[in-house]
């Protein structure tokens, strides 16, 4: 009989739960790894910035740009051949964690980007009087001082990063909401689509709670 | 020990030059004011001695050095000599009162204990030792300046630059601060030099004056003698201002 909750499988759904996790875990920590150096870089070379750039500021500000306008889902498929050359496979958690960093990669790097911007001039301007060095600016001042805003950029990208990791069902990858559109959506298993909807939801809830209450400790203001 | 010679300074964009041929020279152990109308240049003036900004023509030389010639090292080795406060403090928020002050003193790789013992003897110095484990939050703007004196004390510089330094205090704590830095510049011989828009400043701190309007030093000299006959109508309209 086809009742409600009849075709849900327990299994299925906490091994989806641990899919999700573990492509929104891995690929937040390597985004956050790319994307505050990529961020510090935009920010510095930008005009009227410590290491004024224009070509280098250009050359990046395009890259993070095209790649921000590619469509996930297109992301996934062109992406094949460097997604196997990187972890040896373009299939499964792995095969959808390259993907997944290089979607969201330059997301986060433009709020960094954003996030330093909003660090008083004057702040950087004592620092170099003091006669830091620019690494010394930049982990001394810039970043801890942009530390809340590098964490609600960070819990952005992590929700966003959860409805990319629904569409990296299309290579096998598994997860939420994966689950939601095979069996949910294009089954109709109304109460599939239901179950991993809203551990969807908490597990968003989940992520910005944490933000913002990581971001609150860093903030001294 | 500070010589401006001849300082052009235009910036890309903008039509009017910012400095058009200023020279002026402070000696050691002087508090020396510049005082003009917002976008007289005073900003862009007081930045050329740490080199901040570089003039676009002219010289600038620091205790016998050409900052031209400067690598980027010797330029940062000569910054610690010169300490600077701000009309917004630049204080990180981040972090504490104490680990505000101890913050040039790492960069300079100076180890843990030491740089504990210098950071108490500058906020007491400033008398901010209650406050050491305040975050610049939690502080009046008069504690901040205070704080951010002791920072600009903490690698023993020759020379003090204050961009407006108490242009965002009321009147009393403008005293109090301005107190404070004339002790420094009597008790350590430390060279100050500062730019404001306030006759009140110039009078109370200063022992020599020069006038900046739109780029150029239109009259200096001795703070006792401009205040006696100015010559100027600039530096006149802003004797009047305060009623002196």
């Amino acid at each position: 009989m086809s009742g409600w909750f009849s075709h849900l499988d327990w299994g299925d759904i906490a091994q989806a739960c641990l899919d999700t996790l573990t492509m929104l875990g891995a690929s937040l920590v390597l985004t956050v790894l790319l994307g505050v150096p990529l961020g510090v870089l935009l920010f510095l070379t930008a005009e009227r910035q410590i290491s004024q750039n224009r070509i280098v500021n250009a050359v990046l500000g395009m890259v993070v740009n095209i790649l921000r306008s590619v469509p996930f889902v297109i992301l996934l498929i062109v992406m094949i051949p460097l997604t196997v050359a990187l972890v040896g496979t373009s299939l499964g958690v792995v095969g959808a964690i390259p993907p997944l960093v290089v979607g969201a990669a330059p997301f986060y790097a433009r709020l960094v980007e954003g996030a330093l911007r909003e660090v008083d001039r004057t702040t950087i301007e004592a620092a170099q009087a003091m006669g830091a060095t620019t690494r010394q600016i930049v982990t001394g001042a810039l970043i801890p001082e942009a530390m809340p805003g590098l964490i609600s950029g960070a819990t952005v990208t992590a929700v966003a990063l959860v409805s990319f990791t629904a569409m990296a069902g299309v290579v096998g990858a598994g997860g939420l909401g994966d689950l939601a559109i095979r069996f949910g959506y294009q089954r109709f298993q109304t109460d599939v689509m239901f179950v991993t909807v809203l551990l969807l939801v908490l597990l968003v809830q989940a992520i910005q709670i944490a933000g913002d209450r990581l971001a609150r400790r860093f903030s001294h203001r | 020990m500070i010589e401006l010679a001849d300082i052009y300074k235009r910036f890309a964009g903008s039509g009017g030059a910012a400095l058009n041929g200023v020279s002026l020279s402070v000696s050691r152990g002087e508090v020396f004011g510049v005082i003009g109308p917002s976008g007289a240049g005073k900003s862009t003036l007081i930045r050329l001695i740490n080199a901040l900004e570089t003039p676009s023509a002219g010289r600038v030389v620091v205790d016998g050095t050409d900052l031209a010639g400067l690598s980027a090292g010797d330029l940062r080795a000569l910054r610690r000599r010169i300490g600077m406060i701000f009309q917004n403090f630049g204080l990180l928020a981040s972090r504490t009162v104490a680990a505000n002050v101890a913050f040039p003193l790492k960069l300079t790789g100076i180890g843990r204990s030491d740089r504990e013992a210098k950071v108490a003897a500058l906020l007491g110095r400033v008398g901010l030792s209650d406050h050491a484990g305040k975050y610049p939050a939690q502080l009046s703007g008069g504690q901040k300046q205070r704080v951010g004196i002791a920072r600009a004390l903490a690698t023993d510089p020759d020379i003090l630059l204050c961009d407006e330094a108490t242009s965002a205090l009321d009147p009393e704590t403008t005293r109090n601060v301005l107190d404070l830095l004339r002790s420094l510049n009597r008790d350590l011989g430390l060279t100050i030099v500062l730019i404001t828009h306030e006759m009140d400043v110039v009078r109370a701190v200063c022992d020599r004056v020069a006038v900046l309007e739109r780029g150029e030093i239109v009259e200096s000299g001795r703070v006792a003698d401009i205040f006696a006959q100015a010559a100027h109508p600039a530096t006149r309209r802003m004797l009047a201002a305060i009623g002196a």
